[in-house]
């Protein structure tokens, strides 16, 4: 059942035939995947899709498209970690009464740390950087990000990562350890295979495009403002942007090194993390939480930043205390590295150093809870619409209050060593993120969804999926709250009879996810239909909520160029402050406009990557060396790549402006 | 089992000394309230059997009940303006409005107070808390005999169950402890390979069990009963059989449980608790049934904390010693094997140091260390089975 690797080879390193797993779930999952993967690839070729998706998707440095396909990798992965969800609730569900469930535990261990890891990494962080991708360049105004090819290159670095995570189901394993890989059970002696090796490569591929994307955003929000958009003048969303770049830019190399120095550990034998030679583990949960603790608002800052958007134009109303939103998001940025021990106040870190640490993340929901007030009061004396992304925000105002809560429930010392661990911890990290994270993303697509496509969503289904969601989440995650309050540890496989009692508890919660999976569905179904009947939904306005940033006062979908003209800023809400004023639209005196041009740079390079984390994880030197020159080699041929710009003749702009201009005529006219 | 009494004596939960009355009797309620939420059975969390996680509760409670006072208001508010101020109702509407300073103040300041009274609570309760720190009282309004000694426990994380040293007593047990009730114990707690936690809920919180460390625990027991014990942080395998169970006895009934322990006579005895007998337990196992030791070596525990059980090891502390008066020079390089801990095998595999082409090798026979720092005078002999002992090439240089 355990697959051992007990032989290297110059060739194949530590690959052999017992790399293919042999529990049949595993197997099941592989013919699906592969059956499924050839007719995805012959459908491809049948309609001769290979070269519209090359040209127009893979190299295309267009922050729009590039947005999208995070988008799109994000909802795949968020697949996979889902389908890891419910195996391991069903799981726990079965493994009472002495049952062993259907899972062993080499299968369940790495079900669950790859349900975190995917989860984070691969679904969490694609959404946001995704979102944030399609939408600054347009909030402030720009034609596109300051680095394109750069912004490329990220996105299949992260694609990279995502897909070794992925590979690991099939070749080989995945870690067994938990999703934050604690040595000395991630170590080599403790960890042999090539788990850790997978959960190790695959975050450092997909470091490199999340810390260069970060790099890019702020490059972008810095320089590319348009004129009269001072730094007090930037939609709030932008405004989180930039903060959460800011914190990626600061803490990801911590990762890198981290997980890095773990590396030598299982590959060079040295001993940072061991228990021998004066190795100190602890140090290794110091630095992964001191990424660890930011990267919480890493993904949680652009949420806030959305459902600030959201609140504003439902309500139809000016955002309450902008100053003190951006002030608010500026203090949690930098409270959020003084906060990382509270992970670990179990360590025996001492009263004083626990007290100091057990304040500071307390700190940290005055801000938080300035800002809920700010939403709060946007909606005092507003007209609201409960549209979708309206519906997303109330549900998550109110349920992220709880989850701020039980953070500040553990965030005291003496409490946390009592719930520290425990299933509560799980419902309360679950509540915060699904219930901010998760369904502030839900209410973005529903948002900027007919932005980016020029139709609108189908609501039928939309409401379906989040009226399954909402209770769905509180049927799941409630009876693990309760169940931390009668001391259940988390990560259990299977439990004894002194359980037998809670058993029910269990099944209440896999029912929840059930239902979670219910609302999944539909919101599959409503992508679907709303494709399906586009026409219907079309939104030729550009302005389909009457929107108050800069994204609104373009066509839907926005040209490639974004803006025949660069706006000029006058106020906070750029487009609702033009509205207000009357500014009519410019419809002739265009010009040749200066675009960068797609590259197959960025894939090509990731792609090596990939392959060269393949190698490292099975240490097939030869390859991974074969590997990084050619990774060198391409960085270096591809900087005499002299042709990375192109205009957009004047003559272009004109006609597909004078298209929009007739469009909107229309408009009028038809409403008129 | 604890969490099975569905009793509703729980009020004794939201009883803690160092609180002004009136937050006391409002965590009293809470409590209450909380606890007729979580169904009819009482969590053993918040209705615990010993002091320590008694106070743990009432912290949990009445931080609950703080935090309430915000978050009360804050979701009542939200129902309300998204009801009041649906489109349909035409409420009074105002566009413009998006600042308030007096509102700002509140916004920021209701918080703020909030946090304040927490933060100071949250100082206060971490120092007396502290599990480093011995227990002052027995339970409330019982204070702590002066002549008081704790009960002295070693607790060792082993692959996958616990092992308990008694040292005074001289026995030692597997997967369950026993504690008198009213007398407070001293836990000291390490781990033979992996990071667990010790918990037992009904007696105090938990603290991190780590391999090469001693971690420290106050608390005291004041019921009798059966409360379950368990690790809670995840180390592998076999880690969710890694639980024992935890007796609460009067002083006679432990005085006796120990006697019939050392005298050897029940079902779970299984000898003494010497070198070999610790070596064959900590290997990697599940599922282990209750053992009992009827001796245990002296200063095993100091060598489990050193990682020097295994004859032939340095222990950590003598490393230590050697490094602080610059190491042992060229000769260390060769004795590497005696300082090498980590074992291979719990998973019954083998890695394989790469680049030896294919050649199997055991990572006990580290190499060498790779940097070397000799101080002049100083010499240390070479161990006489420095070359047995490592499997390395010595002609192969080390890099200084």
């Amino acid at each position: 059942m355990i697959p051992t690797h007990s032989h290297w080879t110059p060739l194949l390193g530590r690959l052999g035939p017992d790399a293919i797993p042999t529990e049949p779930i595993v197997l099941a999952t592989f013919a699906a995947v592969t059956l499924g993967g050839i007719a995805l690839v012959g459908a491809l070729t049948y309609f001769r899709l290979w070269s519209y998706l090359w040209k127009e998707w893979f190299t295309s440095v267009d922050h729009k498209k590039i947005g999208i396909m995070y988008m799109v990798l994000g909802l795949i992965m968020f697949l996979r970690g889902f389908a890891d969800a419910i195996m391991i609730r069903s799981q726990q569900a079965l493994g009472f009464g002495g049952s062993d469930g259907y899972l062993n535990s080499h299968h369940f261990d790495q079900v669950f740390t790859a349900h975190g890891v995917i989860m984070i990494f691969f679904v969490a962080m694609p959404f946001v950087t995704g979102l944030m991708n399609y939408v600054v360049p347009l909030q402030i105004g720009a034609r596109d990000v300051s680095f394109p090819f750069l912004n490329n290159f990220s996105f299949w670095m992260t694609a990279g990562g995502a897909v070794l995570v992925m590979l690991s189901l099939f070749v080989g394993e995945f870690a067994r350890t938990g999703w934050l890989a604690y040595p000395p059970l991630s170590e080599l002696a403790y960890s042999p295979d090539v788990g850790v090796d997978y959960y190790v490569w695959s975050l450092q591929v997909a470091g490199v495009g999340t810390t260069l994307s970060g790099v890019n955003l702020i490059a972008t929000i810095i320089k590319l403002r348009a004129p009269g958009m001072t730094m007090m003048r930037m939609p709030v969303f932008t405004w989180t942007a930039l903060v959460t770049n800011i914190l990626i830019v600061a803490v990801f190399p911590v990762l890198t090194v981290v997980l890095a120095l773990l590396g030598l550990d299982r590959v060079f034998h040295t001993n940072f993390f061991t228990n021998d030679f004066g190795g100190s583990p602890m140090l290794y949960v110091n630095l992964i939480w001191i990424w660890g603790h930011p990267e919480v608002y890493i993904l949680v800052l652009p949420v806030f930043g959305v459902y600030s958007e959201i609140v504003s134009t439902f309500c139809s109303k000016r955002l309450f205390g902008y100053t003190s939103m951006v002030y608010a998001t500026c203090v949690i940025g930098i409270l959020s590295y003084s906060v990382w021990l509270h992970h670990f106040f179990t360590m025996g870190s001492g009263a004083s150093v626990n007290s100091f640490f057990g304040i500071t993340t307390m700190v940290i929901s005055i801000p938080t809870g300035a800002k809920l007030f700010n939403w709060l009061f946007t909606m005092f004396r507003g007209r609201i619409r409960f549209e979708l992304p309206m519906m997303w925000t109330v549900a998550f105002m109110l349920t992220f209050t709880i989850g701020g809560m039980t953070g500040v429930m553990m965030a005291v010392p003496a409490a946390d060593f009592v719930l520290h661990n425990s299933v509560f911890l799980i419902a309360h990290f679950h509540n915060v993120i699904i219930g901010g994270v998760v369904w502030g993303v839900f209410a973005a697509i529903n948002y900027w969804w007919p932005k980016a496509f020029g139709f609108k969503l189908n609501e039928f289904w939309g409401k379906v999926s989040f009226w399954c969601w909402v209770p769905g989440f509180w049927i799941a995650f409630t009876p693990l709250y309760m169940l931390g309050f009668m001391g259940v540890t988390r990560r259990m496989r299977v439990f004894d009879a002194s359980f037998d009692a809670m058993r029910i508890y269990y099944w209440v919660a896999l029912f929840g996810a059930l239902l979670i999976a219910a609302g999944i569905g539909a919101m599959l179904i409503q992508f679907a239909v709303s494709i399906w009947k586009r026409e219907e939904y079309k939104d030729e306005s550009g302005d389909i909520w009457g929107g108050r940033t800069l994204e609104w006062a373009t066509s839907s979908p926005p040209p490639e160029y974004n803006f025949a003209f660069t706006p000029k800023i006058h106020d906070i809400d750029a487009w609702a402050d033009m509205k207000a004023k009357g500014v009519a639209r410019p419809v002739d005196g265009f010009q040749d406009i200066y675009m960068p041009q797609g590259t197959w740079a960025g894939i090509v390079l990731a792609g090596l990557s990939t392959v060269c984390g393949f190698a490292l994880i099975w240490q097939v030197w030869w390859l991974a060396v074969v590997m990084l020159v050619g990774i060198v080699g391409t960085a270096i041929f591809h900087t005499f790549n002299y042709n990375r710009t192109f205009y957009i003749k004047a003559d272009h702009v004109a006609e597909v402006e004078a298209a929009r201009t007739a469009q909107l005529a229309a408009l009028e006219k038809g409403a008129a | 089992m604890s969490y099975r009494g569905c009793s509703m004596s729980l009020l004794r939960a939201g009883a803690m000394s160092t609180q002004p009355t009136l937050l006391r009797h409002a965590s009293r309620l809470g409590s209450l309230a909380l606890l007729a939420s979580l169904s009819a059975c009482s969590p053993v969390v918040l209705n615990p059997a010993g002091d320590i996680a008694k106070q743990e509760a009432s912290l949990v409670v009445t931080a609950t009940l703080l935090m309430l006072i915000i978050i009360v208001p804050v979701m009542a508010l939200t129902v309300y303006f998204a009801w009041k101020y649906r489109e349909k109702a035409g409420a009074r509407y105002e566009p413009e409005w998006h600042h308030s300073t007096q509102l700002e103040l509140v916004i920021w300041a209701a918080p703020l107070m909030i946090i304040i009274a927490l933060g100071s609570l949250t100082w206060v309760t971490t120092h007396t808390l502290d599990p480093f720190r011995p227990v002052s009282r027995i339970a409330e309004g019982k204070p702590l005999a002066a002549d008081a000694k704790p009960l002295e426990v070693q607790v060792v994380a082993l692959d996958w169950k616990w092992l308990f040293i008694y040292p005074e007593q001289k026995i030692a047990t597997v997967n369950e402890l026993a504690l008198p009730v009213d007398r407070p114990v001293h836990f000291s707690i390490s781990a033979s390979s992996v990071m667990n936690s010790f918990y037992v809920p009904a007696l105090a919180g938990q603290i991190y069990a780590m391999p090469a460390m001693t971690s420290e625990l106050n608390a005291v027991l004041n019921k009798t009963g059966t409360f379950d014990g368990f690790s809670a942080n995840y180390s592998g395998s076999g880690f969710s059989h890694m639980r024992f169970k935890t007796h609460g006895m009067t002083d006679a009934d432990f005085d006796q449980w120990v006697a019939n322990i050392a005298k050897g006579g029940d079902k779970d005895s299984a000898g003494a608790l010497d070198t070999v007998a610790y070596l064959q337990l900590e290997q990697p196992s599940e599922k282990e049934p209750v053992r009992h030791f009827t001796a245990v070596d002296d200063g095993l525990f100091d060598k489990i904390v050193n990682l020097c059980v295994r004859p032939g090891k340095m222990c950590l502390k003598d490393m230590m010693a050697l490094d602080a008066r610059g190491g042992t020079g060229k000769a260390g390089i060769f004795n590497v094997a005696a300082l090498t801990y980590d074992k291979n095998g719990r998973e019954t595999t083998i890695p394989v140091i790469p680049g030896r082409g294919g050649q199997q090798a055991d990572a006990r026979t580290k190499a060498f260390v790779r940097a070397i720092c000799v101080p002049d005078g100083v010499k240390t002999p070479v161990p006489a089975d420095a070359a047995k002992l490592s499997l390395a090439s010595p002609a192969r240089p080390p890099l200084s």
